[in-house]
């Protein structure tokens, strides 16, 4: 049995009230990887972070739609992808934001891409054919930011 | 089931609203509704005691900015304490202890507003 790669996949119903779960998913395999508990905290909130937005955003709330995910532990790195069949990420829309700013205007979102960003190592989205991924990396080492 | 829950208790100085349980984008409608509860009783200077919050995504950090402005115009604060470290980790992350009281225990907060401290400034 190949012990340098592992991946774990789920597949849930575009529902917040899964998320939960999504996270449970996450926690249960990574640790049972031996995946040190700072890395496994980043990468449950990174991951709930992309679900929500396929839930919220690219399936605007349809409950028939699926989140497949795909989570792969590497000696070196996890590597996460999210998949949808929903409206793509608009990349050149997207601007850091800013807290004080979004306090000031009262809104509540906009904070989720943020945090995948500063948590993560490395953060791509791919769209082919209807179908959109984010896939993001975080290595195994140290680190001095963003939950150490 | 929801796994989030919120229990009001009143103090002289403030209304304290304990959070427990996971945070997130199913849950944050409730933390919502609790802070709606308060503003439209009047109750205005609230405390977030994050004691028992096992859990925060960027949907439960959203009810804060959503409400912090109006709090803040009517005269009052949300102060946020107890949170375990993990918590605060993802608070810091972002930036929220430059623009919110964040402290310690409750009774630090609740000193805060006897002693009629001022938010931290928006600019």
């Amino acid at each position: 049995m190949d012990q340098a790669s592992i991946t774990y996949t789920l597949v849930v119903p575009s529902e917040t009230r899964q998320l939960a779960q999504v996270r449970n998913f996450v926690t249960k395999y990574a640790r049972q990887a031996n995946v040190a508990e700072e890395h496994i905290d980043a990468l449950r909130l990174a991951i709930d972070e992309a679900c929500a937005n396929v839930i919220e955003h690219a399936y605007q709330g349809n409950p028939e739609k699926e989140v497949h995910l795909a989570m792969t532990i590497e000696p070196t790195r996890i590597i996460v992808r999210i998949r949808d069949h929903g409206c793509p990420f608009d990349r050149t829309a997207y601007r850091r934001p800013d807290v004080r700013e979004l306090s000031r205007k009262r809104k509540s979102g906009g904070l989720g891409v943020d945090i995948i960003r500063r948590l993560m190592d490395k953060v791509e989205y791919h769209n082919q054919e209807g179908t959109n991924e984010i896939r993001f990396v975080r290595f195994r080492q140290s680190r001095q930011d963003g939950f150490r | 089931m929801s796994n989030f829950s919120v229990a009001f208790r009143n103090a002289d100085a403030a209304t304290i609203l304990a959070v427990c349980g996971e945070l997130d984008a199913h849950t944050a409608p409730e933390l919502e509704s609790a802070i709606k509860k308060c503003r439209d009783e009047g109750k205005i200077n609230l405390i977030i005691n994050g004691h028992d919050l096992d859990y925060i995504s960027s949907a439960g950090l959203g009810v804060f900015m959503a409400f912090i402005e109006e709090i803040r115009t009517l005269g009052g604060d949300i102060k946020i304490c107890a949170l375990r470290s993990k918590i605060f980790d993802v608070f810091d992350l972002l930036g929220f202890p430059k623009i919110y009281h964040i402290v310690e225990t409750e009774e630090e907060a609740l000193s805060l507003f006897e002693r009629g401290i001022q938010p931290i400034p928006g600019d």
